[in-house]
């Protein structure tokens, strides 16, 4: 009974807050959104999960939005997943393609239900790569001749008394193993399984002055944190990494790609004139990424900041 | 006299199985050393077997295309789309949700009321309150509609095939194969399949939801039916009750409790995935989390973390006081009150309809971001001092225990492997343990993934063992004392519903990357799900039977150990079996800061098409070791039992 007495003026002080605090404000729908324009309809876009990717994603998204009135969809994918939606018809555009031969002679050539649209300008790099104190403290490490000279540094729990070459999230493209054993390298590649563990291991071993040799690549934001010093191996040569057993080069310079749907290619949008056209550097990525990544924009307002910048390549974009 | 002969009898008895058991162990160890590097089943990361490829070119053959899999995904699509359209997303031409903020909290707090008591009902709206507050409103809505859609799903199943698992035996033993099935099947197995049959969106995430949340439901279930005490059912049915009435009236009421322990289990569960089902697109908090993780901004991730954590708890909390809510009438007064509750709740919901303020949470409180900027500090604090100790406990273990296991598992050859875990299942198990042992290790070489499943296994032994020991003593001492359950559950409840990456950073700074972080993130896992189940188990030990060991002057030790784990036993071994399962659920997520092997070939599977095969193989190969060490666990259980009632009986 005592509990219900309380439950009730607990009620009755509820009732009497909001009708006096009620009444007033702003209604809803008072303000009303401003009318969308041109005929360009919607599209999906598949936002890969790196910060690069969402640079791409971010001004495109904002200049169909605002220059041509369409209706951008945003969908947070795995790379495969995205390429899976290109044939269930739930992804139009993707922006940022690393290689992946394989995927592409299964939907482009085999399936045809994606095509082609550029390159996107960025050039992608892979490689090995220290944290910057060792470079400075080993000048001759970068060197891949001198790579067993100090595999005991590289030592760890998981590498089981070899150096240990840290290898990352599952999704990219990897001939480490190859690569350690047709280059006679005292190492065992060690799994870390994502990029977040890839990072905050680099991150740590800055800090810490810990020894680290992992993969890695460019573009990438955590570049603007530290400058990560690649490892030269033996140079890429057109053909060398034919048969992936026996790869002992270096990984090729890598061009992005974009990929759209063949349905989105047909459909005479202008928002797929202006996927087709966009084209920018990695230094105006890394703008962008940086924004989002460090400065912590929304990609939204990061995307705006960098038009407003780069008002002639937009406009390079829509063909004006 | 019984408790003088039982004693007698564990007497003569233990000592012989332990002997055989540590003999085996030695012959292993000297066969090992003769015979390692034999047949150890190598595969290396990017090789194949001919299994493999096949299951890689026939994955798409299941249901695409399939009428039945559209009209599901019709269904639950159009059910989601609309919870989110209620509470979440603009919709019907408005720019705001049917129901804003303030018509949500009054809503929900007037149910919690309804349903439980005020002091949920105060709990909900200041959780609702703070989740506004922290900025992710919206977001906490889209994962409250995804959750809230995924339990209610699972309910409508789990429920009645849990009656059913414990009314006939034949069903229970189907029900648990499948359920361990589902609970240790790696979700990255079928979040790509998934998406085939049901489309990228709010539909696949549900189901995949739905798929890991539904089974403690369906086991609590049981369970509970199947520890009603006999004599209560014969007292029904002598007194001419029908087998319905004898379900309605005696079964159901008596599990009460437990089975709401089995809802509050789903939702916990399918809390646990929000993060999981972010990488098909679901909507809402594991967004935030994942975005947050891909700059290692481990501050707003543990904003959006903790927004979870707090939704979980108020969910526990409410169901918690439902199901201990009497079951009877309301007297006039309560109903007059919940008249004008109502009343006052109409009220709220036309205000968040009508003004600005009531139906967008505002958004100047700004909480979100200094929660983000403490946790931070503090876990670069923690880093700071802590960073070099950890890096020798994690050196010390691996060389220490972890090591040398994982080299007797890989390094000996497989038939030795087999031979020694059929003869410790037949020793401690009889044939109930070696059959289903030989079973599972016969298909384990057939999947082709035998080294890395031996990898895995040496982790999943050491992090069960840790999480056996830990939840006992801490499921014993929060069963005894109430006050200690208040303060200890909130922890378990975050443990068990905070995305693992929030603290995988920091725990990746602090053990680097390596099996031991694995490790350690399975045991934060599954801790609280063992924990809550012995203290469940602990709880219900009948009030007389204690009072009867203490009035004859046993200690609190002696109570414990005699009285209480040894009646709470089938609960303790429904717990083992849960503190595996998790660990084993959690292999994926190990796989993605360092322990490689299984984890990282399902992960790598769901990556990069050509290893889908392997990757599935690898998801079965963790569903193998989870079934096999839950079949010799509970054969060991069932012996000892046997041999104490054979003790008691003389």
């Amino acid at each position: 009974m005592k509990k219900l007495r309380y439950a009730g003026v607990l009620t009755a002080v509820a009732l009497a807050l909001t009708t006096t605090a009620g009444c007033g404000g702003e209604k809803v729908g008072a303000e009303k959104p401003a009318a969308g324009g041109k005929d360009c309809g919607t599209f999906n876009l598949t936002v890969s999960p790196w910060v690069g990717y969402e640079a791409n994603a971010a001004v495109v998204a904002y200049v169909a939005t605002k220059e041509l009135g369409c209706k951008v969809v945003k969908k947070n994918l795995k790379e495969e997943i995205a390429w899976q939606g290109f044939s269930t018809g739930e992804v139009d555009v993707n922006l940022e393609n690393w290689g992946h031969e394989d995927l592409k002679k299964k939907y482009i050539t085999t399936d045809k239900v994606a095509v082609e649209a550029g390159s996107t300008g960025v050039k992608g790099v892979i490689g090995w790569y220290v944290p910057p104190w060792m470079a400075a403290k080993y000048p001759d490490i970068t060197d891949w001749k001198n790579l067993n000279k100090y595999a005991a540094v590289f030592k760890t729990s998981e590498s089981g008394g070899k150096g240990q070459l840290l290898d990352g999230d599952p999704s990219y493209v990897t001939n480490d193993e190859a690569l350690v054993k047709n280059l006679a390298l005292n190492y065992k590649v060690v799994q870390s399984g994502s990029e977040t563990a890839l990072i905050q291991a680099f991150r740590d071993a800055e800090k810490n002055k810990r020894p680290l040799l992992a993969y890695f690549y460019e573009p990438q934001w955590f570049f603007n944190e530290v400058k990560l010093v690649k490892i030269d191996l033996p140079a890429y040569k057109a053909g060398c990494d034919a048969v992936p057993a026996k790869i002992a080069c270096d990984y090729p310079p890598y061009d992005l790609d974009k990929i759209v749907s063949k349905k989105f290619a047909d459909s005479g949008s202008p928002a797929y004139d202006l996927v087709k056209n966009f084209q920018w550097t990695n230094e105006d990525q890394n703008t962008v990424a940086r924004m989002i990544a460090v400065d912590k924009l929304t990609p939204d307002q990061a995307a705006e900041k960098w038009v407003k910048d780069n008002q002639s390549k937009v406009n390079a974009w829509l063909g004006k | 006299m019984a408790a003088i002969t039982s004693d007698v009898e564990v007497e003569v008895r233990r000592p012989r199985r332990s002997v055989v058991v540590g003999v085996l162990l030695v012959v292993w160890v000297a066969a090992y050393f003769v015979l390692r590097g034999i047949d150890t089943l190598v595969l290396g990361g990017q090789e194949t077997t001919p299994l493999h490829r096949w299951l890689t070119d026939h994955r798409d053959d299941v249901g695409q295309g399939n009428v039945f899999f559209e009209a599901i995904r019709i269904v639950v699509d159009h059910f989601v789309v609309l919870l989110q359209n209620v509470i979440s997303q603009p919709s019907f031409d408005r720019p705001v949700p049917v129901i804003g903020w303030l018509g949500v909290v009054a809503i929900s707090a007037y149910c919690a009321w309804a349903f439980g008591n005020w002091k949920v009902a105060v709990l909900t709206a200041a959780g609702l309150g703070f989740v506004g507050l922290q900025g992710l409103w919206q977001e906490s809505m889209d994962t409250l509609a995804l959750t809230v859609a995924a339990v209610l799903l699972s309910l409508l199943f789990a429920i009645p095939l849990g009656i059913w698992a414990g009314l006939s035996n034949r069903a229970f033993r189907v029900a648990t194969l499948v359920l361990d099935l589902m609970q240790t099947l790696p979700t990255f197995v079928y979040l790509a399949p998934l998406t085939l049959f049901f489309a990228i969106g709010p539909a696949a995430a549900t189901i995949a939801t739905l798929i890991y949340a539904a089974p403690p439901a369906v086991r609590l279930t049981a369970h509970a039916i199947r520890s009603v005490p006999p004599e209560s059912v014969e007292a029904a049915r002598s007194l001419g009750s029908t087998r319905g009435q004898t379900l309605l009236k005696v079964l159901l009421p008596m599990s009460r409790s437990t089975v709401v322990v089995g809802i509050n289990q789903t939702i916990m569960a399918a809390l646990s995935m929000v993060t999981v089902a972010a990488l098909i697109d679901a909507p809402g908090l594991g967004q935030t989390v994942l975005k947050a993780l891909q700059t290692l901004d481990v501050g707003v991730a543990f904003n959006a973390g903790l927004a979870i954590v707090v939704i979980a708890i108020v969910l526990d909390r409410v169901t918690t006081a439902a199901g201990d809510r009497p079951w009877r009438t309301a007297s006039l007064r309560r109903k007059v009150l919940l008249g004008a509750g109502a009343l006052a709740v109409l009220v709220a919901v036309w205000f968040s309809r009508t003004y600005v303020w009531a139906a967008e949470f505002p958004s100047d409180a700004n909480v979100g971001s200094r929660i983000a900027v403490v946790a931070t500090d503090v876990t670069n604090w923690v880093q700071d001092v802590f960073g070099g100790f950890t890096y020798g406990v994690r050196d010390a273990v691996t060389i220490g225990l972890l090591n040398p296991l994982e080299a007797l598992l890989t390094g000996s050859p497989w038939w030795l492997v087999s031979a020694v875990v059929v003869a410790l299942a037949a020793v401690l198990g009889g044939w109930r343990g070696a059959v289903p042992a030989a079973v599972c290790l016969v298909l384990l070489v057939a999947t082709g993934v035998w080294q890395d499943s031996m990898v895995t296994l040496a982790s999943t032994l050491l992090a069960t063992v840790v999480v056996v020991a830990v939840g006992l003593a801490l499921g014993v001492w929060s069963g005894r004392n109430r006050r200690v359950d208040t303060w200890i559950r909130p922890v378990l409840d975050a443990g068990q519903t905070m995305p693992p990456f929030v603290y995988l950073v920091p725990f990746l700074a602090l053990f680097g990357t390596s099996r031991f972080t694995a490790i350690a993130a399975a045991v934060v896992f599954a801790v609280p799900v063992t924990t809550k189940i012995v203290a469940d188990g602990i709880k219900a030990v009948p009030v007389a039977t204690v009072e009867a060991a203490n009035s004859v002057g046993s200690s609190a030790w002696q109570v414990i150990s005699k009285v209480q784990l040894p009646v709470a036993r089938r609960a303790i071994t429904l717990a083992v079996n849960q503190g595996l399962i998790y660990v084993l659920s959690m292999v994926v997520v190990g796989g993605l800061v360092g322990a490689g092997a299984l984890g990282y070939d399902v992960a790598a599977g769901f990556a990069q098409s050509e290893l889908y095969g392997k990757g599935l193989a690898a998801g079965l190969a963790i569903v193998l070791l989870g079934v096999m060490l839950d079949r010799i666990t509970q054969a060991a259980a069932r012996r000892t039992q046997n041999f104490q009632n054979r003790g008691d009986m003389r």
